[in-house]
C-alpha cells in the first residue's frame, strides 16, 4: 500500500546546525508510527516541517501522494494533516464546544460565512458531541478552558486535532506533564483512535510506544538511526546505545 | 471518518441549550435600548450629547472589532472616521444632501480604504502595526491638508445643508432627529456586528487573537480573516464619520487627528473590550466626563485625560473590573439572563 | 543642492541624538515609550528657561538640558515605568500616551502654547562659504556635536564592560540577569542616559525644529520611523535610518513641497511592508 505521508531527504538547517538531516520518512496508512529519540534530536522539528510552520531547507514531503513542501499550515489542514503540540495551544477565552465547533466549522467551509448561526447545522452539533465524548470532555464541554485540569485540557488538545476530520495525526508528546492519574484515560484515548485515521506519535514515555506503535523511528542527532518494528527497534543496537540503554528490557 | 460513540441526547441539549442561551438578548439589554430610544422624551435637553455619544460608540463598536476581537492594535482608527465623514460631507455638498445616500458613500469610501490597509496590518509585531496604522492616519491627515482646495483645509468644509431623513425628517436645531437618525444607525450596525461576531467567522477572528498558532494549525487562513475584519471594521467607522459629517453639517481636520485614536482607545478600554457594548458604555462614560471637566478646566482637558490613561493603565484597571463585576453580579442577580 | 544635503544631514543628525534613547528602550526594554519626544521637549524649556529667567548663555544650558530630563527620566523610570514592563503593548502604549497628554497639557499651563525662541550665541549665527556652497555654522555645530556623541555611544556600546552588558541584556534578558548582570539597574541608566540625550536633543533642536508643548506629539512619529526603519539591535542602524530619513524629509519639502510631509510616512510603510523588523536589524 502507498504511503500516506512521506518525506524525501529532508534537510533542515539553521545556520550551521543540521537539526534535520536527509530524513526520509513513510507513514503507512492506519498505522500508529512512533518517533523516538533523545532530547534535541530534532522530533519537533521534523514535525514542524511536515506541518509547515517550518519550511524545509531541501527535500520534499508528499501527502496521499500529492506534494505538500511549499504549502501553509492551514492548506495542509484542508488536505488532511492535522497536529497537536508539545504545550497546549488552547484558545483561552473559549469553551471546549466552542474550539471544537471552530475547527468543525473550518472543515465545512463556513471560516467567511458571516451571518451563519453557531448552531444552524444539527449535524455539526451531533459531531462536536461525539468528539467531546470520545475524548471524554462531555461532563464540561460548556465550561471555561483555563479551569479545565491539565489532563483534560491535553485530551481537548486532541480533540481540536481530531475535529478536523484528518487522514494524517501528528501527537506531540501527548502523554507529557500528564498526572497520573488522567494517563489512563488519555492512553484509552489514543487507543481508541479509528483505524482510518494515520497516526504518528512522539513520545519519551516507553511504555506508551510499544504498548501503541505498530512501527517505530529513532531520530539521533536529526539522523534516522532505525526504522522498523518495535520488536526490531528494541533489539537494535544502535538505538539502545543511542536512547533506550544498554539494559532496557522492553 | 467513522464514530463509535453514540450520540448522548443529554450532551446534545447541552450544547444546544449553551449555544442558544448565548444568542439570547438579556433584559438588559433590552432595556438599555429602549432606554435609548426613550431618550428623547426623557432628556429632551441633552440629544446634541447623546448624538454626539451615539457617534462616539459607533466608532468604538468598530475599533472593538479589531482591538478586541481580533487582537490588533491600532492607533490610527481616525483615518477610517476621516474617510467616512469627508466622503459623506462632500457627497452632500458637491452632488445630493440625501442623508441615507450619504451614508452609504461615506461607508463605502471607509471600506475600500480599510480593505487596502488591511493588508499592511497582517504581517509583523504589535509595534510594527502600531507604526503602521498611526502612520496611514498621519498620511490621511497629510493628504486632508494638502487638498485644503477640496476640504476646507483647517477650516473646513462649510455650508453642507443636510436633506430631510428618508424624506420625511428633517434635522431641527434641538438634535432630535440627529440623535434618532445616529441611534438606528448604531442599533442596525451593532445587529450586523452581533450576528458576524456570533457566526464560524467570528470564532475565527477570536481564535486568531487567542492563538495564532493553534488557529492556522485548524484551517484558518489567517491573512485573509484579518482583512475581512479589518475592512469590516473600516466600514462601520466610516459610518460613523458620515454620520459625524451630517449630524453636526461640518467635517474639519480635527476628525483625523491623533487625539481621536487616541481618546478612542481610552474610550472602549473603559467600556471593556471584546462584548461589543463596552465602546458604546465606554462612549457614554468618556462623554459625560468631558462635558464634567471641561466645565471646570475647558483648556486642560488633555491633562486629566492623559491621568486618567495613566492611572487607569497602573492599576485602576484592577480596580475598577473587580467593582464591574460586583456590579454586574448584582444586576444579574436582579433581571433573568445571562450566567451569573 | 548640497546645501539641502547638508541641512538634511545635520536634521538626520539630531534625530538620531534624539531617538538613539528610544531605540535602546525599545531594544532592551521590549517596551513601547510614546512619551520619549516629552523627554526632548523638557530639555528644550529647560534651555529656554535657563536662558530667559536666569541669562544663562546657550552652550552653558545644554548639560543641564541633557541632566534634568537623565534625572526625571531615572525617576519615572523607577517609579511608574517598572509596573510597565510586564504588560501588555496596548497597555504601554495607553499609558505613554497618558504621560505625553499629561505633560502636553502641564507645558502649555506652565508656558503658555506659542513657539518659543531661542538667542543662539553670535558665534554659531551665519554661515561658511566653502566652494560656494553655503554651510550653516549653527548646522555644522550640531553636525559635529551629534557626530560625537554617536561616536562614543558606538565606542561604550562595543568597546566597554557596560556596553557588553547591555548588549547581553538586550539579547537576552533571562540568561544576562542568571550570569549576574545587574540588568534592573542597566534598564535605570539606560533610561536615564536615553531620556538626557532626548533633552540635550530638544535643546539642539529648539532652533532647527521649533519648540512649542506639542513638540512631542509632532515629532513621536519621525522618533518611532528612526527605530522601526533602522532596527532597535544596534547603534549604526537607527543611524543610518535619521540620517535617511533627515535627507529625504528635507529634500521632500523642497523639491516637492506639496507632497514633501508624507514622503516620509509612505517611506515608513513601504519599509515595514517589506521587512518589518526595520531596514538594518538582525533577524531574530
Amino acid at each position: 500500500m502507498a504511503p500516506v505521508l512521506q518525506t524525501f531527504n529532508l534537510v533542515k538547517r539553521f545556520g550551521g546546525i543540521t537539526a534535520t538531516n536527509n530524513v526520509s520518512f513513510a507513514l503507512q496508512p492506519g498505522s500508529r508510527h512512533a518517533l523516538i529519540g533523545p532530547n534535541g534530536a530534532g522530533k519537533t522539528t521534523l514535525v514542524n516541517q511536515l506541518t509547515g510552520v517550518l519550511a524545509p531547507s531541501e527535500g520534499r514531503i508528499e501527502l496521499a501522494g500529492a506534494d505538500i513542501t511549499g504549502l501553509k499550515p492551514e492548506a495542509r489542514v484542508r488536505l488532511g494533516m492535522s497536529r497537536t503540540f508539545q504545550i497546549n495551544q488552547l484558545f483561552k477565552s473559549m469553551t471546549p464546544l466552542e474550539m471544537i465547533l471552530l475547527v468543525l466549522s473550518e472543515q465545512n467551509n463556513l471560516g467567511l460565512s458571516l451571518f451563519r448561526r453557531l448552531d444552524h447545522d444539527p449535524a455539526m452539533l451531533r459531531e462536536a458531541g461525539e468528539i467531546a465524548e470520545r475524548f471524554r470532555l462531555d461532563d464540561m464541554i460548556t465550561g471555561e478552558i483555563g479551569l479545565l485540569p491539565y489532563g483534560k485540557q491535553r485530551q481537548l488538545e486532541i480533540a481540536a486535532a481530531f475535529a478536523a476530520r484528518p487522514r494524517v495525526l501528528l501527537l506531540d508528546e501527548p502523554a507529557a506533564g500528564v498526572p497520573e492519574a488522567e494517563r489512563q484515560d488519555l492512553l484509552r484515548t489514543i487507543a481508541e483512535l479509528p483505524a482510518d485515521v494515520s497516526v504518528v506519535l512522539i513520545e519519551h514515555d516507553m511504555d506508551l510506544v510499544f504498548r501503541f506503535a505498530t512501527h517505530i523511528t529513532c531520530l539521533v542527532n536529526g539522523t534516522v538511526i532505525a526504522d522498523g518494528s518495535p520488536a526490531a527497534i528494541a533489539a537494535d543496537p544502535a538505538v539502545r546505545a543511542a536512547y533506550l540503554g544498554e539494559e532496557a528490557n522492553v | 471518518m467513522s464514530a463509535s460513540v453514540s450520540t448522548n441526547p443529554a450532551l446534545q441539549s447541552t450544547i444546544t441549550g449553551y449555544l442558544a442561551r448565548q444568542r439570547r438578548w438579556t433584559a438588559l439589554e433590552i432595556g438599555f435600548w429602549v432606554l435609548a430610544l426613550a431618550a428623547p422624551l426623557l432628556m429632551p435637553g441633552q440629544m446634541l450629547l447623546l448624538n454626539e455619544i451615539a457617534i462616539l460608540g459607533l466608532f468604538a463598536l468598530s475599533l472593538d472589532l479589531i482591538l478586541g476581537y481580533a487582537g490588533i492594535v491600532s492607533l490610527g482608527h481616525a483615518a477610517f472616521l476621516g474617510a467616512g465623514a469627508y466622503a459623506a460631507g462632500l457627497f452632500a455638498l458637491h452632488v445630493n444632501a440625501d442623508p441615507l445616500l450619504g451614508l452609504v458613500v461615506g461607508t463605502v469610501a471607509a471600506t475600500c480604504l480599510g480593505f487596502a490597509c488591511g493588508f499592511l496590518v497582517r504581517r509583523g509585531t504589535d509595534l510594527t502595526r502600531l507604526m503602521v496604522t498611526l502612520g496611514i492616519a498621519l498620511l490621511c491627515f497629510e493628504l486632508a491638508n494638502t487638498f485644503r482646495g477640496v476640504t476646507g483645509g483647517a477650516d473646513g468644509l462649510q455650508g453642507i445643508s443636510m436633506g430631510k431623513v428618508l424624506g420625511l425628517f428633517a434635522f431641527d436645531i434641538k438634535g432630535r432627529t440627529a440623535y434618532l437618525y445616529s441611534l438606528s444607525v448604531l442599533f442596525i450596525l451593532y445587529l450586523v456586528a452581533r450576528r458576524i461576531m456570533a457566526s464560524p467567522f467570528g470564532l475565527s477572528i477570536r481564535a486568531i487573537r487567542d492563538n495564532r498558532l493553534r488557529a492556522s494549525a485548524s484551517g484558518v487562513e489567517i491573512n485573509t480573516r484579518l482583512v475581512a475584519i479589518y475592512t469590516l471594521a473600516a466600514a462601520l467607522a466610516g459610518a460613523a464619520g458620515a454620520l459625524m459629517a451630517q449630524t453636526t453639517q461640518f467635517v474639519s481636520l480635527d476628525v483625523l487627528e491623533f487625539h481621536r485614536s487616541a481618546d478612542l482607545m481610552l474610550v472602549l478600554i473603559i467600556g471593556g473590550a471584546g462584548y461589543l457594548y463596552g465602546g458604546i458604555l465606554g462612549a457614554i462614560v468618556f462623554k459625560l466626563m468631558q462635558d464634567a471637566i471641561a466645565s471646570l478646566t475647558p483648556q486642560y482637558w488633555q491633562f486629566w485625560i492623559g491621568l486618567f490613561l495613566v492611572l487607569f493603565v497602573l492599576g485602576g484597571r484592577e480596580i475598577l473590573q473587580v467593582a464591574g463585576q460586583r456590579v454586574r453580579a448584582q444586576i444579574s442577580r436582579l433581571f433573568a439572563g445571562k450566567d451569573a | 543642492m548640497l546645501t539641502i544635503l547638508f541641512d538634511g544631514v545635520a536634521y538626520g543628525m539630531l534625530l538620531f541624538i534624539l531617538a538613539s534613547g528610544l531605540a535602546v528602550t525599545l531594544g532592551l526594554m521590549n517596551f513601547v515609550n510614546l512619551a520619549h519626544g516629552a523627554f526632548a521637549m523638557a530639555g528644550g524649556y529647560v534651555t529656554v528657561l535657563l536662558m530667559q529667567r536666569l541669562g544663562w548663555p546657550f552652550l552653558a544650558t545644554l548639560p543641564l538640558a541633557f541632566l534634568l530630563p537623565a534625572v526625571l527620566g531615572a525617576a519615572l523610570e523607577r517609579t511608574i515605568y517598572r509596573p510597565m514592563y510586564a504588560k501588555t503593548h496596548l497597555d504601554q502604549v495607553l499609558f505613554s500616551i497618558g504621560l505625553v497628554f499629561m505633560a502636553v497639557a502641564a507645558v502649555d499651563y506652565a508656558m503658555g502654547s506659542q513657539q518659543q525662541l531661542i538667542r543662539l550665541p553670535e558665534a554659531l549665527l551665519g554661515r561658511f562659504d566653502v566652494a560656494g556652497v553655503g554651510i550653516g555654522k549653527y548646522r555644522s555645530f550640531v553636525i559635529i556635536l551629534c557626530g560625537l556623541i554617536a561616536l562614543s555611544l558606538q565606542y561604550v556600546l562595543a568597546g566597554t564592560r557596560f556596553g557588553a552588558r547591555l548588549r547581553a541584556a538586550v539579547d537576552d534578558q533571562r540568561v544576562a540577569r542568571g550570569m549576574g548582570i545587574n540588568v534592573s539597574g542597566i534598564f535605570s541608566l539606560t533610561f536615564a542616559v536615553g531620556s538626557g540625550l532626548a533633552g540635550l536633543g530638544g535643546a539642539l533642536g529648539a532652533d532647527m525644529l521649533g519648540l512649542d508643548p506639542s513638540f512631542p506629539l509632532k515629532f513621536m512619529i519621525y522618533f518611532l520611523i528612526v527605530v522601526t526603519v533602522g532596527g532597535a539591535s544596534s547603534i549604526t542602524g537607527p543611524f543610518i535610518a535619521a540620517l535617511m530619513i533627515g535627507v529625504v524629509d528635507v529634500a521632500g519639502k523642497y523639491y516637492l513641497p506639496e507632497i514633501g510631509a508624507f514622503i516620509i510616512y509612505v517611506l515608513m510603510i513601504v519599509v515595514l511592508l517589506v521587512r518589518p523588523q526595520g531596514l538594518f536589524a538582525r533577524a531574530r
